[in-house]
C-alpha cells in the first residue's frame, strides 16, 4: 500500500507532475508528506490540503492508502 | 436537490424552468425563488480575456458541494435547491455557475442562495485559468464577499 498524493492547478505545474505515489514509512502527518515530496519545506499557509477529499491541516494524521492533495486557493463560482 | 458539474455551456434560466417543471413536490408549495447565475467576463484586472480554464478536483468537488448545500439546508431549512457549475473551457459572456433556492418566503431563500454562493467560492476545488491576448495566467483569489477573511 502507499499514500497517494495528488497536486491541482497552478501548484501542479509548480511540482511538474499531478501525482505520486509515497510509500508511508515515518509518514504521521499531512505536514510529513509535504516535507517528503519537497525536500524538507515546510507547509506553506497559502497551500490548501485535504485527505481523502475532506479539508486537513498540517498535523491532520495520514495512514497507508489515503489520498492527500495540495492545492493553491480556490477561485470558482 | 441537484448538484451538477457540467462540461459544455449550458443555458441557467432553461435550466431552472426544466428543474422546476419535473420537480414535481415544488409545486405549489413554495412562494420565494433565489437565483444567482455567475457569467464569465471578457475582462479581468485590466486584461482582456480570451478564454478560460475551470480545472477542478473529481471527486472532491461534488462531495464539498454537497456538504455546503447540506450544511446551509440546517441553518436555512429551504424546500428545494438546484446547482449547476461549469468546468473546462468557457468563452466570455458563458454561464459559469447557476445557484437556485426555493423556500416558502423570501428570507431563508435570499439567505441560503448568497451562503451557498460564497462558501462555493472559499471551499469548492475550483480553479480558473485565463488566456488573455498574450499568454495565460491563473486567477489566484475571488473577488471579497460576505463571509468573513475573505
Amino acid at each position: 500500500m502507499t499514500i497517494r498524493v495528488r497536486y491541482f492547478a497552478s501548484l501542479r505545474e509548480r511540482m511538474g507532475r499531478a501525482d505520486e505515489e509515497l510509500v508511508p514509512e515515518n509518514l504521521a502527518s499531512v505536514a510529513d508528506v509535504w516535507k517528503a515530496v519537497c525536500e524538507g519545506q515546510p507547509l506553506p499557509e497559502n497551500i490548501l490540503c485535504a485527505v481523502n477529499m475532506e479539508y486537513a491541516h498540517a498535523d491532520t494524521a495520514v495512514k497507508d492508502g489515503d489520498e492527500v492533495a495540495f492545492f493553491p486557493p480556490v477561485t470558482g463560482g | 436537490m441537484r448538484i451538477e458539474l457540467r462540461a459544455t455551456a449550458f443555458d441557467p434560466l432553461a435550466e431552472l424552468a426544466g428543474y422546476q417543471a419535473e420537480t414535481a413536490v415544488l409545486a405549489g408549495s413554495f412562494g420565494a425563488t433565489a437565483l444567482f447565475i455567475g457569467t464569465m467576463r471578457d475582462s479581468n484586472e485590466g486584461q482582456s480575456v480570451r478564454k478560460m480554464t475551470l480545472e477542478h478536483y473529481p471527486g472532491m468537488t461534488e462531495r464539498q458541494l454537497q456538504n455546503i448545500v447540506e450544511e446551509s439546508r440546517k441553518h436555512w431549512p429551504f424546500d428545494d435547491v438546484l446547482v449547476i457549475h461549469r468546468v473546462g473551457e468557457l468563452l466570455p459572456a458563458d454561464p459559469i455557475v447557476l445557484i437556485a433556492v426555493w423556500s416558502s418566503h423570501r428570507g431563508i431563500a435570499f439567505d441560503a442562495c448568497r451562503h451557498i454562493l460564497e462558501a462555493l467560492k472559499h471551499r469548492a476545488p475550483f480553479w480558473k485559468k485565463e488566456a488573455l491576448e498574450h499568454g495565460e495566467r491563473w486567477v489566484e483569489t475571488n473577488t471579497s464577499g460576505y463571509v468573513s477573511g475573505s
